[in-house]
């Protein structure tokens, strides 16, 4: 079976998306020094590489999703598995009107901001917002674009990391304005490239995965005038194929385990 | 500066005309009302003693200027004093805390001796005798200038600091006497020393009536007291924040319950019986402003009443919280009010007894006992600060919500905080609208509108509409975005609306002090922490359940919003308000009847104002300031406030207050007199100025969201537009406030009124910001008065335009336009120019723009409506001529007729060059059926300085209404505002539907 893919283009090279994936893990857990919890693939679940979108984590707790393609509702239940295993507390998102795809949720540290896309809907977020009730959770229309972090991610604690196409910069002004706090913009020329992983490592400071250069030549030269980040560029032309990007493949969870 | 200079001229002047200023004055005030003086003197001493309460309204005039200079000397209870007042303090009393000693045994004093409930009031009376005469030895000593004015001059004047003690004293006196006058409702008067006073005049001691009153503090225990029956809000707040001990009170207010769901703020500066009504008297001690940033609180036992409205805030599920939320702030509760954990003592269920959430589970007490070990070594205080800097990150922290709908009827949420107003849809916000993005804030009936600033790349300001429950819930949700913007973001509150406006609806302001101006007196706080027993929370948790009325917490997250805070006044008069109070009550007096006592004009507003309560309101932003606040940090906002207060204080220290006499003083007096004259007059003007702008939002309210009402909802609908543009010698307040009470008569709809709450922000704006059109306007109208000042060779020209449109629905309505005219000799305007150029200067220093000259005056509005036919007529005054003229037009349902008197003095100066336009300005004003716009041209022309005022009043109504009676009262009132004028043309348009009797 064939991933999800928003519109038709060259097939996935399987044999170069594995490698560029297993250098994303190597990077997480190798040079980072994450603990990384691989879920096992699952051939009936084309797109279950993509595991930010089966669940939402917020310091302790964890919002199992309802994924807005019927297709990927499967992929959750591996990850239940997974966090259980963490000891999160768990929310399970069972209103079977609720739609709500992890990548279209942009927590900035402060508060959540929604896309309300074709794979997230108002009710999904509001499932989000009584999960994570200490925070505002804002909803941003997304258009032509399959989720809110197809063209944005944070990239710093407090800067947004955001593309420069047209829904790009609308959304990104929505956000502005319904956000009590003022964020710094990080504008990269291309959307795929604004979807990157910040991570705050006690012993390493600001890491920054972003897209190779390779394949974005211009955002990268944006991201490498950060200079307080460790920079990581990383590859992931193959999975982009089928919408795929850096931050689709991992679900980051402070917490140390135990494992 | 120059301004002052002509203050003291004045006084001379005054000196000279009135002969013994002062002791004409001053015998004339205490004959007339002797009680007041009684007042008066109490109040001066309770300023001195005690009460924070007095500070407010002395400071009201002097607030903004003497603010800043004061010192850092004050210490505890002091610091709500004006510096003033605090230096006066400083001869009488050593310490702060002896004042409070003496308050208290003064009371207790005062209690022993009569029966009467507020033991201030009548202790007071005694000593304010005494001191009075001491105060009148002093004031002998003062500039024989100052006390020769009349209050309001010595108000300005103290301001230059020349004043000293003696004569700030004077200043809250005469203050305060206007306030009682004035409609109690209406009227700022926030102290309680003033509500005292009020009482005390009318009432001996011994009839006061008391009624017993209950207050639900935090801690859940009750407070109980007994007050007069007629006591304001002030009172009772006070005497809740003695009992608490609390001196940061502006973060606090008081809340009644209508029923279970709708929670009022109790508004401090109005009687508490006429806001409760029949409801019981029981209230509940809440926190109103959350500060957003509770370590900048100054005294631990305000955070710690900060803490125990949150902790009822989370018990109830009002500020909602996730699981490791509430047992993080729980943990901080117990460690605040236990101490640290004793495994001795605190066992396993220790905790079930503290309410921490809604719904509180085994597990999540667990937890909170896991984290109250990790906290040993926090100080209560300390276990507080951290509560509050937790629970500042809730999103919903601080936020007020009130169901509503949107335009498409689904329910929302509208949370007022102290960024702004907050859309939420099902617990997700959906939009968000900061303080600096709205422009204006109103409600009518039941609907509450905000209009938006545009958006980048937008060209038009939107106007967003919710419907709220009903007319109250609207009212409620209103109020509170008032009171939010003004602490919020403004320097200082601004003062209401003038009560002469026609307008309709709530003059309701916020009358408290700004977070700005708290957070300056709470630095001045000099006070050892004061000791205070944490109370268990158990209490109050446990009672939450069973609900008393009085604790808030009871409503669930859903109720939440129900509970709209009705208008809260619970706060202070701010300095600048009053002082802008003031200044607005010297040029009322002036324009009025000049024999009228000032009390007495008050009164009259009084009147007015109660018209107005039930309209429809706007809150006017002006966001020029706000926008720069955007960008802005704290501190800066708060350097860019202090520079523009500083300005502020610059211009009214140069322009003195006019006395109510003034105006026919110069008249009698010879020019250059006159001339000094003015400058007392600008002050006046400004403030007209203000309600000229206030009238002119209200206008563009109404066809924002009333027209189409108005038009859809009766078929024969009548709009009446009342344009008056009317030269005046003296003010050019007087013709707005004449008009506005014509047109005052016919506004029927209650519910319908306009209001806009941004003047002082205004103010403040304008002096630094040249684009504000107000602040332009302001000066063209003190320049125009300066100009006007020279009565002589002025002609009364009026205009009056009778216009009917006849709208498709049948709307007619009528224009009438009286235009005054005044000339004054090239003489007189020299010297006039004179002064205005100083003025100009001094504007300039204050940065503001002339820019607004540019205005083309327009002298004749005619509507252009889908006329069919139009007929022209045109008398001349003196020679009758008459000119027919007719043009057709597509439409031919309407009949238009223009009928033009006209005087030949008035062809002359139409007729001529343009000449130098000075200035220009309208002023409109509107009720439902009447529209007033007064347009004040001010020209020179070759060394003639030529003022005219056109007014043009707009009736639309149904052919019932008697238009040549209303042409004839326009006339008359135009005549009568502005004797020195001459009326020169008198245009009356008409336009009727065809199928409707021509009226003319």
């Amino acid at each position: 079976r064939q991933a999800l893919r928003s519109a038709a283009g060259p097939e996935v090279d399987f044999a170069r998306a594995e490698r560029e994936h297993q250098l994303y893990v190597g990077v997480l857990r190798g040079k980072l020094g994450l603990q990384v919890l691989e879920l096992p693939a699952d051939e009936s679940l084309p797109d279950c590489v993509f595991v930010e979108d089966a669940a939402v984590v917020c310091e302790e707790t964890a919002l199992l999703t309802r994924p807005g393609a019927p297709s990927r509702r499967k992929e959750v239940e591996a990850m239940k598995r997974a966090l259980e295993s963490l000891n999160l507390n768990i929310v399970e998102m069972v209103d079977e009107n609720a739609a709500l795809d992890g990548g279209d949720v942009l927590f900035t540290g402060r508060e959540f901001f929604v896309g309300l896309s074709r794979r997230t809907n108002q009710r999904g977020a509001e499932i989000l917002a009584d999960t994570f009730k200490d925070y505002a959770v804002s909803t941003v229309p997304v258009h032509d674009a399959l989720h809110l972090k197809s063209f944005c991610s944070m990239a710093g604690p407090n800067l947004i990391a955001i593309g420069s196409s047209e829904a790009a910069q609308k959304a990104l002004k929505t956000m502005q304005q319904m956000s009590d706090h003022r964020y710094d913009k990080l504008t990269v020329p291309d959307d795929a490239a604004a979807n990157c992983i910040y991570l705050n490592i006690p012993s390493k400071g600001h890491v920054l995965l972003h897209r190779a250069p390779e394949e974005y030549p211009e955002s990268a030269k944006v991201f490498e005038k950060l200079k307080d980040h460790m920079l990581i560029p990383i590859a992931n032309t193959e999975l982009e194929k089928v919408d795929g990007a850096l931050t689709c493949c991992s679900v980051l969870i402070n917490k140390s385990s135990e494992l | 500066m120059t301004t002052e200079v002509g203050s003291e001229t004045e006084v001379k002047k005054d000196s000279e005309q009135l002969g013994p200023d002062k002791g004409k004055d001053k015998p004339e005030e205490v004959s007339e009302t002797p009680e007041n003086q009684k007042s008066r003197e109490t109040f001066s001493e309770e300023a001195q003693d005690s009460s924070p309460v007095p500070a407010p309204t002395s400071q009201s005039s002097l607030s903004s200027q003497k603010k800043e200079k004061s010192s850092p000397e004050r210490k505890g209870i002091s610091r709500f004093l004006p510096p003033w007042l605090k230096k006066q303090k400083s001869y009488t009393l050593a310490e702060p805390k002896d004042e409070t000693k003496k308050r208290t045994t003064e009371e207790e004093q005062v209690a022993q001796e009569s029966e009467c409930q507020t033991p201030e009031g009548v202790a007071q009376p005694k000593k304010s005798l005494k001191e009075a005469a001491a105060e009148n030895q002093h004031n002998a000593k003062a500039d024989d200038k100052e006390e020769k004015h009349s209050v309001s001059i010595a108000e300005t004047q103290s301001a230059k600091e020349d004043g000293k003690e003696i004569e700030v004293e004077k200043v809250p006196e005469g203050k305060e006497e206007k306030q009682e006058e004035k409609d109690k409702r209406e009227t700022k008067e926030v102290q309680t020393a003033e509500i005292k006073r009020e009482n005390i005049p009318q009432k001996s001691p011994k009839k006061i009536k008391t009624v017993q009153c209950k207050v639900v503090l935090l801690d859940g225990t009750e407070f109980s007291c007994d007050l007069e029956k007629r006591a304001k809000g002030q009172v009772l707040f006070d005497k809740v924040c003695e009992h608490l001990n609390l001196l940061e009170k502006d973060y606090f207010g008081l809340s009644f319950y209508e029923n279970s769901e709708q929670k009022n703020w109790l508004d401090s500066s109005k009687e508490i019986k006429r806001q409760i009504r029949s409801l019981p008297w029981i209230f509940t001690f809440n926190v109103k402003f959350y500060p957003p940033d509770p370590s900048q609180l100054t005294e631990d036992i305000t955070r710690y009443f900060l803490c125990l409205q949150l902790r009822q805030d989370i018990a109830s599920g009002r500020l909602p919280c996730s699981f490791v939320t509430h047992a993080l702030l729980g943990s901080y509760t117990l460690q605040a009010e236990l101490g640290d954990h004793d495994p001795e003592e605190h066992r396993s269920d220790y905790i079930s007894e503290f309410q921490f959430a809604p719904n509180q589970t085994q597990e999540m007490e667990e937890k909170v006992a896991e984290l109250h070990k990790t906290h040993r070594g926090l100080t209560p205080a300390q276990a507080d600060s951290q509560f509050l800097e937790n629970a500042k990150r809730l999103s919903m922290y601080g936020v007020d919500l009130h169901h509503a709908k949107d335009s498409e009827g689904v329910d929302i949420m509208l949370g007022v905080c102290a960024n702004g107003l907050l859309i939420y849809k099902d617990r997700l916000r959906i939009n968000r609208f900061a303080w600096p993005k709205i422009l204006k804030i109103s409600y009518k009936r039941s609907n509450f509108y905000i209009k938006v600033r545009p958006a980048e790349l937008e060209q038009f300001e939107s106007t967003i509409g919710f419907k709220l429950p009903n007319h109250r819930a609207a009212k409620r949700l209103w109020k509170v975005c008032v009171e939010h913007h003004t602490f919020f973001r403004l320097v200082s509150p601004e003062q209401p609306p003038k009560a002469k406006f026609l307008t309709l609806g709530s003059k309701f302001r916020y009358s408290g002090r700004t977070q700005a101006q708290t957070r300056q007196a709470s630095n001045l706080i000099d006070r050892p922490a004061p000791y205070f027993e944490r109370t268990s929370s158990k209490r109050v948790s446990r009672s939450l359940d069973g609900a008393p009325m009085g604790i808030s917490d009871q409503n669930l997250l859903r109720d939440f919003p129900a509970t709209a805070r009705q208008a809260a006044g619970d706060k202070i008069l701010d300095l600048d308000a009053a002082g802008q109070a003031k200044l607005k009550e010297g040029g009322r007096e002036e324009d009025g009847s000049p024999v009228k006592t000032p009390q007495l004009e008050l009164t009259q507003d009084g009147k007015s104002n109660s018209l107005r309560v039930d309209g429809e309101n706007i809150y006017v932003r002006h966001s020029n300031l706000m926008l720069e606040d955007l960008d802005k940090t704290q501190d800066d906002l708060l350097k860019h406030q202090a520079s523009i207060s500083e300005l502020k204080r610059n211009f009214m220290e140069s322009t003195p207050e006019p006395r109510p006499n003034e105006w026919e003083k110069r008249r009698i007096t010879p020019l250059s007199l006159q001339t000094q004259g003015s400058s007392h007059e600008t002050l006046d003007i400004v403030e007209e100025k203000k309600q000229a702008e206030v009238g002119i939002e209200e206008t563009l309210v109404v066809d924002e969201t009333n027209k189409g009402k108005m038009q859809v909802a009766t078929g024969a609908g009548e709009t009446c537009k009342v344009e008056e543009h009317l030269s005046k010698k003296d003010s050019s307040s007087l013709p707005s406030d004449s008009s506005s009470s014509s047109s005052s008569s016919e506004s029927e709809d209650e519910e319908v009124g306009e209001y806009q709450p941004h003047h002082r922000a205004t103010e403040e704006v304008i002096r630094e910001e040249p684009e504000d059109d107000d602040v332009k306007r302001k000066e063209h109208e003190e320049k125009i008065q300066h100009v006007e000042a020279t009565p002589e060779g002025s002609k009364l020209n009026v205009p009056v335009e009778h216009t009917q449109v006849t709208a498709e629905d049948l709307v007619q309505e009528n224009a009438v336009t009286i235009a005054t005219e005044e000339k004054n000799l090239s003489e007189e305007i020299k010297q006039d120019l004179g002064e205005e150029k100083e003025e100009e200067q001094l504007r300039l220093n204050g940065d503001v723009s002339h820019v607004d000259i540019d205005v083309a005056p327009q002298i004749i509005c005619c509507s252009e409506p889908p006329v069919v036919k139009t007929e022209m007529i045109t008398i001349s005054d003196a020679t009758q001529r008459t000119e027919i003229s007719t043009k057709e037009v597509p439409i031919v349902q309407t009949e238009t007729k223009t009928i033009t008197y006209e005087s030949p003095q008035f062809d002359s100066s139409a007729g001529g060059n343009a000449g130098v336009l000075l200035s220009a300005q309208t002023i409109t004003s509107e009720s439902i059926s009447t529209t007033t716009t007064t347009h004040i041209t001010k020209m020179v022309k070759g060394g003639v300085s030529e003022t005219r005022i056109e007014k043009r009043i707009v009736i639309t109504g149904d052919a019932d209404i008697d238009h040549d009676e209303a042409l004839a009262q326009a006339i008359k009132e135009a005549k009568e505002q502005h004797p020195d004028m001459s009326v020169t043309r008198v245009v009356v348009h008409k336009e009727t539907e065809l199928a409707e009797e021509d009226e003319e």
